[in-house]
């Protein structure tokens, strides 16, 4: 029988500010895709506007951000402005390197989870997974 | 603040260009939801107002650059765009890395320009099955200019010819065998040939050969513009802009009436489903049908026939 498949998740990564290493996040979008997912992938140093603007129109269920310096003390600027712009139902993960008295502000700030380096492929996997369906659902309210 | 729309008041929303309105529509769509049906059907009425411009071409011969600087003249001549660009899915995973924003990044924060990536969903590098749809939502919500990126690779990109007003075929010297790459399905659907990376040694001997692939064709040949630009400066993107808004404006559409176009989009996605599906399927009633063909005992055209007889492939 012709089944319809099931529908991908679909994920924003991205980086916040002025660190232009973008290998971490190309290396976790690759396997985002091997595990079924859509990836929009952006460009480094895109400002808060943008990725409200981007999130929004690519209707994603999980932003992903990397920062390696100290560009995470922006993402709670833009938990805020996803918030104010009605995209509430959007997870915010953070990863790379976040000093434990960061992780807990940002947790704090709306941030759904914090992925240190170390953490394995299947762990992001799974949590940006049920964090994507728990996001759907929420907006979907379904 | 979403959910507590009626569904009435998400159309309504759609048609008055909100973005987050059109964005959940397009997710509706492309996840099949009920929703968008509905939606769709609303929306018939109000079609026909944007122009779509298809662009395709050889990977790499640099489609998002150039796209980003058309948008910019586009947005010069106060008008609001629409993307639609279409990456190919894995054919393993079915996920996708959806990379066509990075040249789009300046314009990131305009509120005149709506950008959104489409996976391909297991549809050779052409259209997705669902980017019609998208274009005719974008359309309903007040972009007056949409275009629609696919990857020039494989068949897929022939069914823009459906989709789109104008078509752009971009190529680039210097990607081998540039010209050939050039397979005789994407120059037939061309209605402007762009050569970009003009700033590159060969870019005219690449525009010549292209010349002489058209003049081969005087048959059936409809007029097809030439022209260069080199998008990393933006030179030959105004004139560019200027050749598609005169073919627009002469009436240069084979988007065809909705009728016409439905029925052609039909006809392919139904064609693509049952291919795929034959591909796959274990079924006592095909092998034999494929048996009788291998053994001489039937030709490919009743085999066919025969199997559009015994199929009854999908549920619901
Ligand atoms: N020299 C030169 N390089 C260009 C020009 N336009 C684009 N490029 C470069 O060509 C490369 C490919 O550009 P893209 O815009 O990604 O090309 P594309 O056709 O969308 O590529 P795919 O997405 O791989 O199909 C990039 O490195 C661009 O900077 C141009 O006019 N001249």
């Amino acid at each position: 029988m012709i089944s319809r498949r099931a529908e991908p998740v679909r994920v924003l990564v991205t980086k916040l500010g002025l660190d232009g290493h973008d290998r971490g996040s190309r290396v976790v979008a690759a396997f985002l895709r091997d595990a079924g997912m859509e990836v929009i992938y952006t460009s480094p140093w895109q400002d808060v506007t943008a990725v409200v603007q981007l999130a929004l129109q690519e209707d994603v269920d999980v932003v992903g951000v990397s920062s390696l310096a100290t560009d995470h003390l922006l993402v709670p600027k833009l938990t805020e402005a996803l918030a104010q712009a009605g995209l509430g139902h959007i997870r915010v993960v953070v990863g790379g390197i976040v000093p434990d008295e960061d992780e807990s502000m940002l947790k704090r700030s709306g941030v759904s989870h914090v992925f240190h380096p170390g953490s394995t492929r299947e762990e992001i996997v799974a949590e940006v997974d049920a964090l994507a369906r728990a996001a759907r659902r929420e907006r979907d309210g379904d | 603040m979403s959910q507590a729309l009626s569904r009435t008041e998400r159309i309504a929303a759609l048609m008055n260009g909100d973005p987050a309105a059109l964005a959940r529509a397009i997710s509706d769509v492309e996840r099949q939801r009920p929703a968008a049906r509905s939606t769709l059907e609303a929306i018939q009425p109000h079609l026909g107002r944007a122009r779509v411009i298809g662009v395709t071409g050889v990977p790499g011969a640099g489609k998002s650059t150039l796209i980003s600087r058309y948008v910019t003249e586009l947005r010069r001549a106060g008008r609001r765009v629409g993307v639609v660009a279409v990456d190919p899915s894995s054919p393993i995973s079915g996920g996708a890395v959806l990379g066509d924003r990075i040249r789009m990044a300046e314009h990131a924060t305009d509120p005149g320009v709506f950008v959104r990536s489409l996976a391909s969903r297991g549809h050779a590098g052409g259209l997705s099955p669902t980017a019609t749809h998208v274009v005719d939502l974008m359309d309903a919500a007040g972009w007056d200019r949409i275009i629609v990126e696919t990857v020039g690779a494989g068949q897929g990109e022939v069914d823009i010819a459906d989709a789109a007003d104008v078509r752009i075929v971009v190529s680039a010297p210097g990607l081998g065998d540039d010209v050939q790459a050039l397979k005789a399905g994407i120059l037939e659907i061309a209605d402007v040939l762009v050569v970009n990376k003009a700033d590159l040694a060969g870019a005219d001997q690449t525009a010549a050969q292209l010349a002489s692939m058209l003049a081969l064709r005087a048959e059936h040949a409809r007029d097809v513009s030439i022209c260069k630009t080199t998008a990393t400066t933006g030179q030959g993107v105004a004139e560019l802009a200027v050749i598609v808004e005169t073919r627009l404006a002469a009436g240069d559409s084979r988007r065809g009436c909705a009728a016409q176009r439905a029925r052609r989009m039909v006809a392919t996605a139904a064609g693509n489903l049952l291919t795929r599906e034959l591909r796959e399927l274990e079924a006592p009633w095909l092998q034999e049908i494929c048996e009788r063909l291998q053994r001489g005992q039937s030709d490919l055209e009743s085999a066919a026939r025969a199997v559009l007889r015994s199929a009854k492939l999908v549920d619901e």
